[in-house]
C-alpha cells in the first residue's frame, strides 16, 4: 500500500514536505495506526501520538485522506490510495504528525469542564434520575481528541476567542447536568458574539467525529436555552 | 506568555436571534412579492404603481427594507471584526456602515412616500 506522510522537523527542515513510503501489506483487518506503525519501523524519524490503540484516548487524530479521523479505528481497506496523512489543521505543528494543542485545551478550560456545586458533599453520591442522566448521553462520550474543532473553519479563523466544537460540547454536558449549580453563570460565559456565535452551522464537527457525537445539536440546544431565559 | 483576549460583550445572543427573526420576515416578503409579481398577466408602470399605492404595501416594504439593513449591519459587523483587527479602524468602518445603513433608510422613506 502506498501512503504519502506530511514532514515537518522545525530544527532540520525549512519547510514540510510530503515524503512517500510503501507498504507490502494487504489492508486486511489491519487499522490505519498498525500502518503507521510499520512506517515507523522503517524510518524511525516519523513523530506520531498514539496511546490506546483503540479509540478511547484520542492521541492520533491526524488528518487521513483531507478529512480529521482517528488512525487507530480508520480501517485500511476504506481509504483510497496513497493514504495521504497529516497532522490535524488549524494548529502549530511539533513535528511530523504532531500538533501543539495548547490553544484547543486553553479553549476546553475556559467553560470550566468540572461539576460546580456549593451544597456540601453528601454521604454517598449526588444522585440523578435516570431520565437526568440520560441528558449527558451524547455528551460525556467526548474524548477529546480535536478532530471536531480543528474541523471548524470558525476556530480556524477565531482560535483565541471562539471555543470550538469540541468545547462547546462539554459546556453543554454541564449545563445540562442536573447537579451542576453554575448554569446562569455558564450561558453568561457564552453570551457574547465570539465563544459561541461564532458557530455558523457549517457542521464539519458533526461530519467528522470520531464518535459519533453532534456538537452542533449541543449548540443548538444552549442557544435554546439563551433564548428561553431572555424572552 | 499567551495574551489575555477579553471578549465579553453580551451582545451575542440578542444580534444572533435579530438575523434570524429578520431573515423570516426577508423571506416571507421575497415569497409574496414574487408570487404577487408572477400571478400578473402583464407587468408594467401600472401595475406597479397601483401595488405601491396602498398603505399596507409600503408598511410592509419599509418592514422589509429595515430587516435588510438591520440584517445585513449584523453580517458586515462580523466580517469586519474577523479581517479588520485595529480597534479604531475597525470603529470608524462600523460608523460607516452604521451611516450608510440609516442614510439607506431615510431614503427608502423618501422612495416609498415621496411618490
Amino acid at each position: 500500500m502506498k501512503f504519502k506522510v506530511y514532514r515537518y522537523n522545525p530544527d532540520a527542515d525549512t519547510a514540510p514536505y510530503m515524503q512517500d513510503y510503501d507498504l507490502d501489506i494487504e489492508a486486511g483487518n489491519m487499522m490505519l495506526l498498525d500502518a503507521l506503525l510499520l512506517i515507523k519501523e522503517q524510518d524511525d524519524s516519523l513523530s506520531l501520538r498514539k496511546s490506546c490503540r483503540e479509540g478511547v484516548c484520542g492521541s492520533d487524530a491526524m488528518n487521513i485522506n483531507g478529512r480529521n479521523g482517528l488512525a487507530c479505528i480508520t480501517p485500511l481497506s476504506s481509504l483510497k490510495q496513497p493514504v495521504e496523512l497529516r497532522p490535524l489543521p488549524g494548529l502549530p505543528v511539533i513535528r511530523d504528525l504532531i500538533v501543539d494543542m495548547t490553544q484547543f485545551f486553553k479553549q476546553y478550560h475556559s467553560i470550566k469542564p468540572y461539576l460546580i456545586n456549593n451544597d456540601p458533599p453528601p454521604e454517598t453520591e449526588r444522585l440523578q434520575s435516570p431520565e437526568q442522566r440520560e441528558h449527558l448521553n451524547g455528551l460525556y462520550e467526548c474524548i477529546l481528541c480535536g478532530c471536531c474543532t480543528t474541523a471548524c473553519p470558525s476556530f480556524w479563523w477565531n482560535p483565541d476567542k471562539f471555543v470550538g466544537p469540541a468545547g462547546l460540547l462539554q459546556a453543554y454536558r454541564f449545563i445540562a447536568d442536573t447537579r451542576d449549580q453554575a448554569t446562569a453563570e455558564r450561558l453568561d460565559d457564552l453570551e457574547d458574539p465570539y465563544r459561541l456565535f461564532r458557530c455558523h452551522t457549517i457542521m464539519n464537527c458533526v461530519d467528522v467525529c470520531p464518535k459519533e457525537l453532534n456538537p452542533t445539536e449541543a449548540i443548538g440546544h444552549i442557544k435554546d436555552m439563551m433564548v428561553k431565559r431572555t424572552v | 506568555m499567551v495574551n489575555r483576549v477579553v471578549v465579553g460583550a453580551h451582545y451575542g445572543l440578542r444580534d444572533w436571534l435579530i438575523q434570524r427573526v429578520t431573515a423570516v420576515v426577508m423571506a416571507f416578503y421575497s415569497v409574496a412579492l414574487m408570487g404577487y409579481l408572477l400571478l400578473q398577466p402583464s407587468l408594467n408602470y401600472d401595475v406597479w404603481t397601483a401595488l405601491f399605492s396602498g398603505l399596507l404595501v409600503r408598511t410592509f416594504t419599509l418592514l422589509f427594507l429595515l430587516s435588510v439593513f438591520y440584517h445585513a449591519w449584523i453580517g458586515v459587523r462580523d466580517i469586519v471584526m474577523d479581517y479588520v483587527k485595529p480597534p479604531g479602524v475597525r470603529l470608524v468602518i462600523h460608523v460607516l456602515v452604521i451611516l450608510a445603513l440609516v442614510l439607506y433608510t431615510i431614503w427608502s422613506v423618501q422612495i416609498l412616500w415621496g411618490m
